[in-house]
């Protein structure tokens, strides 16, 4: 199965999702007004993926910011993940002081059934 | 049914002095004000225009980054609104958006035309979101996130709970009669350092 490489844009994230060895990063800011265009495709390709996932996926989260109407969509990803048999891990990224990241994070993890590893750093 | 989206502006027009705007755009420190038509190109622009701005401040990571937050969701609201106002309307609605600063921190304010029968579930929204605790909120937030729930009486749910979390203070509002089906209503956001 291909792998996924989009670049970076003012609203939207780069995604690296690699099919080969499990490897998953979103990358910089979700905000478009129109989130469900921009994940379906991306849901999608984790549906396909998690019928014959790697031994292990990491997905590595490191949003500077997100807006709500993404926050569904980065839910229905994460529920898309907890489907895998596999183990699956979420690296959780957030920039040090910004406490709501970290809040929103930890949302996630008290609502997916995956765990989230917190990961403090200075830039994201 | 036609809107007179201007009258307000008419009946204003021989007492409006360009000098005493400035002034008090000034006075209050404000760093954006728009008024007119909103589409994605310009909340784009107005997202960029002001993350520039936010650069040169001197302000700590966290406060810009609740701005910058908060604006967005804000905008987006406008955005959303004006979609739903087009598609009834076939004009779009002229929305008013300001960014001040003063002492205490910044100040988002946004206007808007809002349909009179929606102002009565906006208004039990945003009243259950000022009646509720840091602790409260995140769980809303959990709960319309998981089940979307508090959305359905006309968008801008979980937006909404968003500001309010990330504000921390009591969202201000308003709601004042436009004219026999709209009402303008306002919202003020508080960031405070």
């Amino acid at each position: 199965m291909e792998s996924i490489k989009l670049e970076g844009t003012p609203k939207t994230p780069t995604v690296e999702f690699n099919s080969e060895n499990g490897e998953l990063l979103l990358k910089g800011r979700s905000i478009p007004e129109n989130s469900i265009e921009f994940y379906k495709p991306l849901i999608d390709w984790i549906e396909n993926y998690s019928a014959n996932a790697g031994s292990d996926t990491i997905l590595n989260v490191q949003l500077e910011y997100f807006n709500t109407s993404s926050s569904k969509c980065l839910l229905d990803v994460f529920k898309k993940l907890e489907r895998i048999s596999n183990p699956v891990t979420i690296n959780w990224y957030y920039e040090e002081d910004d406490e709501d990241m970290l809040e929103a994070g930890e949302d996630y993890d008290a609502i997916i059934d995956i765990p989230f590893k917190m990961i403090e750093v200075e830039e994201i | 049914m036609q809107i007179d989206l201007f009258y307000i502006k008419k009946r204003l027009s021989e007492e409006f002095n360009i000098f005493d705007f400035y002034s008090d755009m000034e006075k209050n420190n404000v760093l954006l004000s728009f008024k007119g038509a909103i589409n994605d190109d310009l909340v784009a622009a107005i997202i960029e225009l002001i993350e520039k701005k936010l650069e040169l401040k001197s302000e700590s990571t966290k406060i810009k980054k609740k701005v910058f937050n908060i604006l967005v969701e804000c905008l987006q609201n406008l955005y959303h609104h004006n979609a739903e106002f087009n598609e009834k309307n076939d004009e779009d609605m002229a929305v008013v958006v300001m960014i001040a600063k003063n002492i205490e921190g910044y100040s988002i304010v946004t206007g808007n035309l809002i349909d009179d029968v929606k102002v009565d579930s906006f208004k039990s929204k945003l009243e259950e979101i000022n009646s509720l605790d840091k602790k409260e909120l995140k769980q809303l937030y959990k709960t319309v996130l998981t089940e979307g729930k508090f959305s359905e009486a006309g968008g801008a749910g979980l937006g909404l709970i968003d500001i309010g979390r990330k504000s921390g203070e009591p969202l201000e509002y308003g709601f004042i009669p436009f004219n026999d089906s709209y009402s303008f209503f306002s919202l003020n956001v508080k960031i405070n350092q």
